[in-house]
This record gives C-alpha cells, structure tokens and sequence, in this order.
C-alpha cells in the first residue's frame, strides 16, 4: 500500500468532480489545475519523473494558461454563471450520470479481476524516454509533427478571421 | 519508492475517464465541455503512464506525450472555435450551433 498514491488519486478524482459541477468557469478551471498537479505527483510516485515533468509544464502550465486567456477574452461576468446554473438542473445530472455509473462499473471489474501484479519497481528516467522516441517510435513522433503542424495552421487560419470581423 | 498495484492505478484512469464522460454529456457551455474532453484525454495517459510503470517500459511516456500533443493541438482549435462563434452569436450554449448561416 503506498499512502501518497492513495491520497493523491483521492484528490486528484474529488477535484475533477469539482470541476465537472461549478457553474463559474474560472471555479472549474482551478479545480482542475489541482486535479492536473495530483495526477502529476501519481506519475511521480509510479516512478514516470519526465512524464510528471511534463503534466505539471504542459497540461497544467501551457492548456490551463490556454482556457484562462479564452476566458479573459469572452469577457464572462457574474450573469454567465446564474445562466449556467439555471442549465444545470439535478434532472440534467441523471442520465449521463447513471450510464457512466454503468461504465465505471464494468471498467473498473475488468481492471481489478485481471491480477496483473504489482509495478516492477524501477524510475524509467528521461534518457530512456527519449532513446524510445527517436528510436523505434520515430514514425510516431513525424505523425504528431504533422498533427502539430496542422493545429498551427487552423489556429492560424481561425484567429486571422477573428481579427478581420471587427 | 513502494509499490502500486496495477489494477489502483488503472481504476484512478478509469474513474477520471467516466468523471470526464459525465461532464461532456451534462454540460451544456462548450468552455466546461472542453476541459472535460481535457479531463477525459488526461485519464487516457494517466492508463499509459500506469501500463508503462508496471512493465519499466519507456513506450507509455512516449504514448503519454503523444496524447500530450494531441490534448494540446485540440484545445488550441477548440478554443479559437469557441471564440469565432462567441463573435456570431454572444452565447456558450452548444445547442445555439445550429444558428450558424454558411
């Protein structure tokens, strides 16, 4: 039983519920940059430190930096969040509710019926992270640049229609 | 550093995913729907990371980062979607889509 698991995986799915369930976005979006930070120290404590490293720069660096400019430039004020409590009437929470209860289920019978054993107990460090990347999963990493390459062009292509309407 | 059963770590993935799931079918601002497809692609890794942890194989970084790009190229057009549409029509609603003209 590792204790700082536990007590991170705890915080980490009680922040997402927060998250899910605020009716202020800037609310949810601190929420979910706990929850972001506690599943960074998961991956810390399951011995992936580059992977942590990058959760805490990336995710809860970069994307939440992201929704925060987004949110700056819709300009939502306190109106926004009595609108989106009126959306969110306890009725809207049972369906979707009730079918991902059904799936949490399954899932998590599935995962715990395996005995897949416990981790190996080694850090996989970044050296070995990036020897694998230019290695054998080269063909991967031209993929996602080509991903990255076609995200830049629509979020160019997008925000230079922004700036034309006004 | 102590050990973590495989099937903890993959039930943590499991249950932000299903966390993510509800809040993409319940929420009806497309901002809460995109950090939860955030949420949802997070769980996704965190069951890589957790697969790579147990084996001491470097593959389920290298798919971590991966997804890392793919969570990252699509809030970035998510975003600039939802701003284009802000400037149409002034609402986050996801069902004021269907409001868009050619």
């Amino acid at each position: 039983m590792n204790s700082t698991f536990e007590i991170s995986a705890i915080v980490a799915v009680l922040a997402t519920v927060m998250t899910i369930t605020r009716a202020s976005a800037v609310h949810a979006l601190l929420y979910l940059t706990v929850s972001l930070l506690a599943v960074a120290l998961v991956f810390f404590v399951l011995g992936a430190p580059f992977a942590a490293a990058l959760e805490v720069i990336i995710y809860a660096g970069a994307i939440m930096v992201l929704f925060v400019f987004v949110i700056m430039m819709l300009n939502i004020g306190d109106m926004a969040a009595d609108l989106e409590r009126a959306w969110l009437t306890p009725s809207m929470w049972i369906g979707p509710s009730f079918l991902a209860v059904l799936l949490a289920i399954e899932l998590g019978v599935v995962v715990t019926a395996g005995g897949y054993g416990h981790r190996a107990g080694s850090v996989v460090d970044a050296r070995a992270v990036g020897v694998a990347l230019v290695g054998p999963y080269m063909l991967a990493v031209e993929l996602a640049s080509f991903l990255l390459l076609a995200g830049l062009v629509a979020a160019f292509h997008l925000g230079r229609s922004i700036t034309r309407a006004d | 550093m102590a050990t973590v059963p495989l099937d903890q770590g993959l039930l943590l993935a499991a249950i932000l995913f299903t966390l993510g799931l509800v809040g993409v079918l319940a929420r009806r601002n497309l901002l809460f729907i995109l950090m939860s497809l955030e949420v949802m692609l997070n769980a996704a890794g965190v069951a890589f990371i957790v697969a790579g942890a147990r084996w001491a194989a470097p593959g389920g970084q290298v798919m971590f980062i991966l997804v890392l790009t793919l969570a990252a190229t699509e809030v970035s057009v998510g975003l600039a979607l939802i701003l284009l549409m802000h400037r149409r029509i002034p609402t986050l609603d996801a069902d004021a889509g269907d409001q868009l003209k050619g």
